[in-house]
């Protein structure tokens, strides 16, 4: 690997964390209904921060507020964690090209705009890391990213969730079926040729995986490096995450085969009709990321979308997450994608943890967030009221310990509602090959 | 033999008894939207129509009434504009009859042609408390076509038309240049539209002469413009950049057009001269994305125009793709949540609907004479998390799961 350049990569990756390292006095929010997510809500509770994580959580009273802290009053407020969106389209990045319909090397990181407004407006909907993934328009559209909403983030590098981007694993890899990937060679044009070249392409990465393992360390016997082969090994090795589209009944259960075969660890997403194979995911074990649409149809696909999904899936005991798929749905309105859930019969526990540490666990993240606990990253939102109800504002959303939106500055405010030229509104979906969302 | 017809006599009136039995609508509240809302109230109805409105103790039910009973009671609700039967749930070429895309000025596709009232999504609608929809042929052209007001729930089909020709479909601003060649841009739009209402005008001026063997033949696009110019048939103008707007207003002024507003996202850059004309306002979906012609559109702009003393009403709008249609209900809801009084979200999908679409005589509010439309909410009905528990359209108890 040329050294020169890793450098500025390293050289950045040290500074990150340099400067959350900066000591501060602790910050202490005192009143407030804090919502943990990993155990019963605390009606009276004092959440302590400092240097990015979350210090200690508990009750008035119970838990000791250190001396030097500052003390927030935030009494009659809703604390819970940000949330985690497991799937949107924000940032202005894209993926694949009309190459091919599979792309396992190809990075959305390396095409992301920190500085778009879609960011703002996950913000102001309380979003404090997302998975920005390529489109549905490939077989494999790419690798996704993990990212968190940092406070002025000027680079990719400023927002992504890993440290080392050339060391580690920053994302999982985007794979669709159905008929958003269909289209005219080199795209598929059925169903069965789509999982007939996933299958042969994995096939290719097992036989690459066994020639790495049969040099054993020997530099000599290894095979020539090649970044989609790599990439797939991660796969292969379960250390890159499979996020995979998937609407049909049929095809959630073609996902769910190709998991079998191959051993990858798998997150469906949209799962529109789940309701309908809920069973077969529960056994099988597989999370499920879902959206929430106002109504169903579109396409044909999701024409039994309905808003039950969470409540079967949750029946079943599917573990549940729910997504914008931003510009699907707004960034702003992931609370209520997740409320309308509720509405349909999910248990408001169970709800709640599909905003957070649901998805936190499927994107493998929940040892640092997705919930409210002693050292775990300090991302929460502050909430007027019950999150469920539609007359409940997020008023802050704070990330690794820095308030990155509140409402009662007018410059955020903006973000909230829209307005004149509040958002650019030029990108919607420009980078998709065949199909959509 | 006529024992068969005795039998199938008694069938037909059970069937009637069942279709149009008498009911009486107990709610805690009633939401009549033509005054103040009642507290422990009472709705009788007598066939298809409301018989009495009022509080429990000041009306009888009459014996043989079928009670129903809830909690938030209001009028079936309104989607002032809507592409739904036109629009269909699967997006595929067979059922998307909202654009024609042969000629960017079309005024004479009626709406009734194409208008499937069994597509799923009318139902669904119905299924979320939409009794009456204002529907037809999609933004997107320079005149797309005509507009249509239906029921969402019907019996055969010809009992849903409330209004076979409501409107014609004009479009001002970007989007129409990815429909068509021509126009290109805003401009030469515009200059189209007017040359068509002054061949329009000419056509008129041909007919009207006395001499049949000089009159022009018939032609169905000249027609429709006429009646347009004429003020037999409203204009109604997607328009959401403010310049687009404004362009409709010269059109409107030129052209003697009788103009209802749609869309109007930049509304709140030209309130004086919205204020000027006072033209009848169709908003866009609260929850529009703010992407194209909306990309300036804001959670607030309901709010703001009622601050400003306008009245309009709220639409479902036109959508391509994922969700198929947007419901009236959830776009009013996050008005009121950002900032546009209860009563006044309630209303836009209701009595000022109604009144926006000349209706108001049927339905719109809850008062005697009218349709007896109505829906009956657990609980508030801008919550998320409440539901929609019973629908009744002419009379008819038509849904009655929560959903």
């Amino acid at each position: 690997m040329n050294s020169s350049r890793t450098l500025p990569y390293i050289f950045s990756v040290l500074i990150i964390p340099l400067c959350i390292v900066a000591q501060e006095s602790p910050k202490a929010f005192t009143g407030a209904k804090i919502i943990p997510v990993s155990g019963n809500p605390i009606e009276n509770g004092v959440i302590i921060i400092q240097n990015g994580k979350i210090q200690s959580v508990g009750s008035t009273g119970v838990i000791e507020i250190p001396s030097d802290a500052e003390v927030i009053d935030v009494s009659g407020k809703v604390i819970m964690p940000g949330l985690v969106d497991t799937h949107s389209h924000i940032g202005e990045g894209d993926g694949g090209d009309k190459s091919s319909t599979t792309h396992p090397d190809v990075r959305i990181l390396d095409a992301i705009d920190p500085k778009s407004d879609t960011f703002k407006k996950a913000i102001a909907g309380g979003i404090t890391t997302v998975n920005v993934m390529p489109g549905s328009g490939h077989l494999m559209g790419g690798q996704t990213v993990y990212l968190k909403l940092r406070k002025d983030a000027n680079t990719i590098n400023d927002m992504l969730f890993c440290d080392d981007v050339l060391n580690e694993i920053c994302g999982g890899l985007k794979m669709a079926n159905g008929t958003n990937s269909l289209g005219k060679a080199p795209f598929t044009g059925t169903r069965s040729k789509s999982a007939a070249v996933i299958r042969q392409l994995f096939i290719k990465a097992q036989e690459y995986q066994k020639k790495i393992i049969d040099a054993n360390g020997d530099p000599d016997k290894m095979p020539k490096r090649d970044i989609e082969m790599e990439t797939l090994v991660e796969v292969l090795e379960g250390k890159r995450i499979v996020h995979h589209h998937t609407h049909r009944a049929d095809d959630i259960m073609t996902v769910l085969r190709l998991k079998d075969e191959f051993g990858f660890k798998v997150v469906l997403h949209h799962v529109s009709e789940g309701w309908k194979v809920a069973k077969e995911i529960a056994d099988a074990d597989v999370p499920c990321s879902i959206i929430m649409i106002d109504s169903p149809g579109g396409k044909l696909e999701a024409v039994n979308l309905i808003y039950k999904t969470g409540a079967e899936l949750e029946k079943a005991g599917v573990d549940v997450a729910f997504h914008t798929d931003d510009w699907i749905n707004d960034s702003r309105l992931l609370i209520r994608s997740a409320a309308f859930g509720v509405r349909a019969g999910m248990s408001e526990r169970k709800a709640l943890e599909s905003l957070t540490l649901a998805g936190a666990r499927m994107l493998g993240l929940d040892n640092r967030i997705g919930s409210l606990e002693t050292s775990k990253d300090a991302d929460f939102i502050i909430l007027s009221g019950d999150p469920f109800s539609i007359y409940t504002n997020i008023e802050q959303t704070w990330v690794e310990g820095e308030k990155v939106f509140d409402l009662s500055d007018p410059e955020d405010y903006k973000y909230h509602t829209g307005g004149y030229e509040i958002f650019r509104g030029d990108f919607q979906y420009t980078h998709f090959c065949e199909g959509v969302e | 033999m006529k024992n068969i017809f005795t039998l199938s006599i008694v069938t037909v009136l059970v069937s009637v008894v069942t279709l149009y039995s008498q009911i009486a609508v107990k709610g805690k509240t009633i939401y009549t939207m033509s005054g103040e809302p009642i507290q422990n109230g009472v709705i009788l109805i007598k066939d298809n129509k409301i018989e009495q409105v009022g509080n429990e103790n000041q009306i009888t039910i009459p014996d043989g009434y079928r009670i129903i009973e809830g909690n938030i009671v209001t009028p079936g609700l309104i989607d002032a504009h809507t592409v739904v039967g036109l629009s269909g749930i699967y997006n595929y070429n067979h059922d998307q009859e909202q654009l024609e895309k042969s000629d960017a000025i079309q005024p004479e596709l009626r709406a009734i042609d194409a208008y499937n009232k069994n597509d799923k999504l009318v139902d669904y609608l119905l299924s979320l408390g939409v009794t009456t929809v204002h529907t037809g042929h999609a933004p997107g052209a320079l005149a797309s076509g005509q507009t249509m007001i239906v029921k969402t729930h019907s019996e055969s089909f010809t009992d849903y038309v409330i209004d076979s020709v409501s409107m014609v479909a004009f479009t001002l601003g970007s989007s129409i240049r990815s429909n068509y060649e021509k126009p290109g841009t805003r401009s030469k739009g515009v200059a189209m539209l007017r040359q068509e209402f002054l061949k329009a005008i000419e056509y008129g001026e041909k007919i009207s002469k006395n001499e049949d063997d000089k009159k022009p033949a018939r032609d169905l696009r000249m027609e429709t413009l006429l009646k347009v110019l004429n003020g037999e048939i409203p204009a109604l103008f997607s328009v959401n950049h403010a310049v687009d707007i404004m362009a409709a207003l010269r059109l409107a002024e030129e052209f003697k057009l009788k103009l209802v507003l749609d869309g109007v996202s930049e509304a709140y850059l030209i309130i004086d001269e919205l204020k000027k004309y006072n033209f009848p306002i169709i908003l866009h979906p609260t929850m529009v994305r703010t992407y194209g012609d909306y990309k300036n559109a804001s959670f607030e702009t309901a709010a703001n125009l009622h601050k400003a003393g306008f009245k309009f009403a709220l639409q479902s709008g036109y959508e391509s793709y994922v969700p198929k249609t947007r419901v009236v209900l959830f776009e009013a809801a996050m008005a009121n949540a950002y900032g546009l009084p209860f009563e006044n979200a309630l209303a836009s999908i209701t009595i000022d609907a109604a009144e926006l679409l000349g209706i108001s005589n049927l339905v719109g509010s809850l008062e005697p004479g009218k349709d007896a439309d109505i829906v009956i909410f657990d609980n508030n009905p801008f919550e998320y998390t409440s539901h929609v528990c019973k629908v009744i359209v002419n009379g008819k108890l038509v849904k009655e799961e929560c959903f």
